[in-house]
């Protein structure tokens, strides 16, 4: 289809024949203006992002002298045999803390989520659903570092938590810097990443399903079992993906909350950019969470959690 | 289906839910106003002296002032580019079209220590000094996102005849899109650059390995809590940073309506 500009450009003031010469380059070349839009996205996240994630990934291979402290470029396992090593297994010990405590953090948001997803799903009205899903996503947005510190506060010796106890007369909990406390505060922080796809997945559920479920006999708990659960279950695992993922890749909550003895690989990794000064070990241990996470998606996927995300 | 027990015990619960999701965030608030400088329970007294104090203190003032350049430095970004790349995928099919929404969005899937030391390791590479600009790029990064899925889903929803229906009534490019495509973006773009700017507002780890000694409000807090001081200039930091986080994803969740965690659309 051929348009005839002629007419067109005797149109209007001088401006305005500039401007459409212009949209008439631009449509008839949608390759053109297909370029020009996403080369600066494209290009800046290129070269910043994905050209820093591929020098780290290779300088995971480089080594440090030990003596000068400098950056030497040869290639070398050494950073992953001592991550690996099981005579002394101090990394694999901090990998396996990180991952339990990551495990523990997303089955407790599970277990919270589920029946608060569940009520804003089918019991309450679209009025109370909607204030309660303002109200699960407000506190995801307000300061990640202030919910820290709250929680710092109230699990410290003379905080609200010994304060309640003891006015139901019993004895002080010792959990400020503890992997409890991490645990606690992990599940707080993340609890809203899980809540939104579990509602999202229970509501999607046609009311028959449960409806066909009781006319052939099945009792609420039988429902909940073979229905409701399985239907539900690609939420619960997309959900999983953050609080999971977060978890595995934070570092500021064992600094706060965690006692000594308690680092997460994002600990060690930041010890090694900042003050140790060896990028290379940092960057062979920051690929654990990554190919944690990877590992983690491809099974996600399997199951289907990508639909309810 | 559900029987009234049931019922109440979902209620029940979904209060206990709240109630654990919001008493931290009410405390912090309460402690703004704590007499003491010691956080203990119960509060000896009221004051609101420390709202004086932190307003005059130098370093809340200078690092509250770099995250607001830095806020909107890296949401004015993050709207040209992820604006730019909205328009072209929702436009245009082409190989690859896939695995640059997977691109853009790599960086809040990724653990933000991973972001944050490839970027570290990326501007010692390319023997770049931290500045401002480092932390910008930083944030830019993942803020994109936010405001591609506002676009994209503003797009999606609305009806390509309306393009055709004003290019046919004889408007350029410019005209179409001051006076079709603006209006139907606007909000869009405003609610994706609010959350986009809450979300710089109030990062963290990736500011740790971008910022070299400068220091944003969350750094501010962070360094802070680490050392156990100032605890009471904390508070009142702490619950201004609730609120000015809070405000823009509200009326961004009102200008879009419906949400979700990421997007608002």
């Amino acid at each position: 289809m051929s348009v005839d500009t002629r007419a067109l450009d005797q149109a209007g003031p001088p401006g305005r024949r500039a401007r459409l010469r212009v949209s008439t380059v631009f449509w008839r070349r949608p390759w053109l203006k297909a370029l020009s839009l996403l080369t600066p996205p494209v290009a800046a996240f290129a070269i910043v992002y994905v050209g820093a994630l591929a020098v780290l990934l290779i300088s995971s291979f480089w080594g440090v002298d030990a003596f000068t402290g400098k950056l030497v470029r040869h290639w070398t396992l050494d950073n992953f045999r001592q991550i690996f090593s099981f005579s002394d297994p101090t990394y694999l010990r901090i990998a396996g803390r990180t991952i339990g405590i990551a495990a523990a953090v997303t089955i407790t948001d599970a277990l919270l989520a589920f029946p608060l997803g569940y009520f804003m799903a089918r019991v309450a009205s679209p009025r109370v659903r909607g204030a309660l899903f303002v109200g699960v996503v407000l506190p995801l947005w307000s300061s990640y570092l202030v919910r820290i510190y709250a929680w710092q506060t109230i699990l410290s010796g003379g905080g609200v938590l010994n304060w309640s106890l003891h006015g139901i007369g019993l004895p002080s909990a010792h959990l400020a810097y503890t992997n409890w406390a991490m645990w606690i505060v992990f599940s707080y922080i993340w609890l809203p990443f899980m809540v939104y796809p579990v509602y999202a997945s229970l509501e999607r559920i046609p009311e028959s399903y449960v409806e066909a479920s009781s006319d052939l006999g099945a009792r609420g708990w039988r429902t909940l079992r073979s229905v409701t659960l399985p239907l539900a279950l690609p939420g619960v695992i997309a959900g999983s993906i953050f609080t999971f993922s977060l978890t595995l890749g934070d570092y500021i909550t064992p600094l706060l909350v965690g006692g000594t003895g308690s680092s997460f690989i994002g600990n060690v990794v930041y010890e090694n950019i900042g003050i140790n000064a060896n990028v290379p070990f940092a960057a062979a241990l920051a690929s654990i969470p990554v190919m944690v996470m990877a590992v983690y998606l491809v099974v996600a996927r399997r199951l289907g959690a990508f639909d309810a995300l | 289906m559900t029987t009234s027990r049931a019922r109440i015990a979902l209620g029940i619960w979904t209060a206990l839910v709240f109630f654990f999701l919001w008493a931290p965030l009410v405390l912090i608030g309460i402690y703004a106003f704590n007499k003491s400088n010691v956080q203990s329970w119960p509060l000896p007294g009221w004051t609101t002296h420390w709202f004086r104090v932190a307003w005059s203190d130098p370093d809340v003032r200078s690092s509250l002032w770099l995250s607001f350049k830095v806020g909107l430095l890296a949401t004015g970004t993050a709207l040209v580019l992820g604006s730019m790349a909205a328009f072209a995928i929702h436009r245009f099919r082409f190989f690859g079209r896939e695995s640059i929404s997977f691109l853009l969005i790599l960086p809040i899937a990724l653990p933000g220590i991973i972001t944050g030391m490839a970027l570290n390791s990326f501007y010692v590479f390319a023997g770049l000094g931290f500045s401002i600009w480092t932390i910008v790029i930083g944030h830019a990064t993942f803020c994109v996102v936010v405001v591609y899925n506002n676009v994209i889903a503003r797009l999606r929803r609305t009806s390509p005849s309306l393009y055709e229906a004003s290019m046919d009534l004889g408007a350029d490019g410019w005209q179409t899109f001051r006076f079709v495509t603006w209006p139907v973006l606007s909000t869009a773009l405003v609610a994706g650059g609010l959350l986009a700017f809450a979300l710089s507002f109030d990062e963290v780890i990736v500011t740790t390995f971008t910022a070299g000694a400068q220091s944003t409000l969350p750094i501010f807090i962070l360094d802070n809590l680490r050392q156990g001081q100032q605890l009471p200039v904390v508070n009142v930091v702490a619950l201004a940073v609730i609120l000015l986080t809070i405000v823009p994803v509200v009326i961004a969740q009102r200008l879009t309506r419906e949400s979700g965690i990421l997007r608002t659309e």
